[in-house]
């Protein structure tokens, strides 16, 4: 054990000195670009996720050396492809910081693979962005301290909670609400904690907090018990398969009040399961929408549309905002030192991005806007843009 | 909340017990008549009724029939499923003891859940609305038209079988068979034949079961049949396990049980309070409400 310690601090002392070179070779080399590392999954399960976001973070640095770049410079991009795994992000971004000596990394998209890469970055004195990682271990350790190098571009789970509570009283006028959880899903459990703590404090009340577990076809008894309470609205942060069931079995049931949920409502399976009739007046959050009508999302929807002949999807929208955020932080730093940039990004407050404002807070977790989406007839349509 | 409204929401969770008891119900039956004649309990019977609603899948997706075709489809081709099942896993273990038989039955079990994830994928799939559901209001409690539909067929489909059991000369084969099958055989009896039919006339009833759960929720998974498998076998140990009418009540009783508890505790405790039943029917009534106190015989 003791041996074990030691060969892994000799191994961080060398990777600290490895990095302390990598950091005088970069000041030299630095020239007329700067180079910013993209650690994103091209191949593999979530392969679709990586094409997204390096279409997204191509554009913003296209647009940025269209009008001359930052600090006389160019922005320069090198991707490496983690292959959707954890351990392979780790390759890559040892491949990005020691050999390519970027000054700071986009991504990965999936929470496990930036994990697994942090103590690369973090050694290296090099900050990460990842644009979808909404694990809150992300940018935390467990001790609940801030890790110093790792931010992301997207808010975390429970957040919606919270933003779908300020929906239900401002938008919805829902003065009483039911809440539905999934007990065997903890990002389930998350969102309507946040949801119940934010409906009440705005003075709202909760009626009913009823349970289900995955895999139940049967809400019928549940539902018959939370429509003796009258509810305004009924708060169902699940996943689509049973959230399409008790959708339909709550319209059978004449339940005719608004349903609301999370990003897991967020599927073409949905509208299938529950009727796309009963599907009206139901509202789920979500990180973007490419129906947004601000200035900046109507450019960017456009511009992409144009590079990529398709329409940016919300990896490729956050992406997008997260190479905009370091470039603000290079021009805000008025440096290209990995250091400084990372000081400035925390400092970041009130940036507009395609997916909304951006406030840092003192865990690195963006304060944000967020999408509420309606389904219309089955299709889904946007219907507001909360801002915090 | 009022007395008015407590004794509305009580009636609407009995409506809502009774549909999902009436399934519970025609899945028990199988149970009961298999254990009532071959004294094993065929675990693999929950998959049957999950086999028989994508036979109904297949219906009226692929070969694109209406309801009640669809029906009779899925209940002929479970009904030749259990057929196959029976000569191939459980008539070469007819002398065997009973464990080797009850381990069989799971191992058929797993056959099927896992044969059906490789053939049609473990995502679970969308029932086609083979008819619109309309929804009736009698003052203020709501009976949606599906659930009416699934008591209909159910009580249809209970009827038909007493009928065939106590009037038909197969009917009188198999009880014969279930109470003393050597006899039977020196009566003239073809017990083979006999067997074949018993587990052909309850898978079918599971795969109706299946059809009608199909339609009701609109949502089918390769692992469906688990759970309601395991609450049907409750239902037939309540009612009295090889004891037909006994199914049927358990069945419905175990509906209402569920629906009551979800309704008024939480629903979280739903399938405890089922097991607690069984706990306590094993513990002070083995033999189930019908059943009466048979002494065994030395």
């Amino acid at each position: 054990m003791k041996s074990m310690t030691k060969v892994l601090s000799m191994m961080c002392a060398g990777l600290l000195m490895a990095s302390v070179f990598a950091g005088c070779g970069g000041e030299k080399k630095a020239g007329d670009t700067i180079k910013v590392g993209a650690d994103i999954d091209l191949t593999g399960g979530s392969a679709s996720y990586g094409k997204s976001a390096q279409n997204g973070i191509k554009l913003a640095f296209d647009q940025v050396n269209a009008k001359g770049g930052v600090l006389g410079k160019k922005m320069e991009l090198v991707v490496a492809d983690n292959k959707s795994e954890a351990a392979e992000a780790t390759n890559a971004m040892q491949k990005l910081v020691a050999q390519d000596k970027v000054v700071a990394v986009i991504g990965p998209n999936l929470s496990s693979a930036v994990i697994a890469s942090t103590a690369v970055n973090t050694g290296a004195k090099v900050l990460v962005i990842s644009p979808m990682g909404t694990n809150p271990n992300v940018t935390v350790d467990k001790d609940g301290k801030t890790k110093d190098f790792m931010f992301r571009a997207c808010f975390i789970d429970p957040f919606q909670g919270t933003v779908m509570a300020a929906f239900a009283k401002d938008t919805l006028k829902a003065k009483k609400v039911a809440i539905l959880i999934d007990n065997s899903s903890d990002y389930s459990k998350g969102l309507a904690q946040f949801f119940e703590t934010a409906f009440v404090k705005g003075g709202g009340t909760i009626v009913a907090k009823e349970s289900y577990l995955q895999k139940d076809t049967d809400f019928k008894a549940t539902l018959t018990k939370i429509k003796a309470t009258n509810p305004d609205m009924i708060y169902v942060p699940g996943y689509y398969q049973e959230v399409g069931m008790i959708v339909k079995q709550a319209r059978e049931m004449g339940l005719t009040v608004p349903m609301a949920g999370g990003d897991g409502w967020d599927s073409a399976k949905l509208p299938e399961i529950a009727g796309k009739s009963a599907l009206n007046k139901t509202f789920f959050s979500s990180l973007y929408s490419a129906e947004d009508k601000s200035e900046l999302n109507k450019n960017f929807v456009a511009a992409y549309k144009k590079a990529y002949n398709e329409t940016p999807d919300v990896f490729a929208a956050l992406a997008y905002d997260s190479a905009m955020l370091i470039v603000n932080s290079i021009k805000t730093a008025n440096s290209a030192d990995s250091v400084k940039i990372k000081d400035a990004l925390a400092k970041t407050a009130g940036f507009n991005g395609v997916a909304g404002s951006v406030t840092f807070d003192p865990q690195h977790n963006p304060v944000k806007s967020a999408f509420i989406i309606e389904y219309k007839d089955g299709a889904q349509a946007f219907n507001t843009k909360i801002n915090p | 909340m009022d007395m008015g409204s407590f004794a509305q929401q009580f009636a609407q969770q009995l409506i809502n017990g009774i549909s999902l008891g009436s399934i519970y119900a025609l899945i028990a039956l199988g149970y009961t008549m298999i254990y009532g004649i071959i004294k094993l309990i065929n675990f693999a019977h929950g998959d049957i009724y999950m086999l028989g609603a994508y036979m109904g899948f297949v219906a009226t997706t692929m070969l694109g029939l209406s309801f009640v075709p669809a029906l009779i489809f899925a209940m002929v081709a479970a009904g030749i499923a259990g057929i196959i099942i029976e000569r191939v896993a459980y008539r070469p273990m007819r002398n065997a003891p009973r464990i080797a038989i009850l381990i069989t039955a799971i191992g058929v079990s797993f056959f099927l859940e896992y044969g059906m994830i490789l053939i049609a994928t473990p995502q679970p799939r969308t029932f086609p609305a083979v008819f619109e559901a309309s929804v009736y209001n009698f003052y203020g409690l709501i009976v949606n038209s599906q659930q009416i539909l699934i008591l209909v067929i159910s009580l249809v489909l209970m009827a038909g079988l007493t009928y065939i059991v106590n009037h038909t000369k197969v009917g009188k084969a198999m009880r014969a068979v279930s109470f003393d099958a050597d006899a039977a055989r020196l009566m003239g009896i073809d017990i083979d034949k006999i067997i074949s039919m018993t587990f052909a006339l309850g898978s079918s009833l599971a795969a109706a079961a299946g059809v009608l759960v199909g339609v009701y929720y609109n949502s089918i998974d390769p692992l469906m049949g688990m759970m309601p498998g395991l609450k049907a076998f409750i239902a037939a140990v309540l009612g009295g396990i090889g004891i037909i009418p006994g199914a049927m009540l358990g069945g419905v009783i175990m509906g209402i049980v569920e629906a009551m508890v979800s309704g008024f505790f939480s629903s979280t405790f739903r399938d405890a309070a089922s097991f607690v039943i069984l706990i306590l029917i094993l513990l002070y009534r083995p033999s189930g409400i019908l059943g009466k106190n048979v002494k065994e015989k030395v």
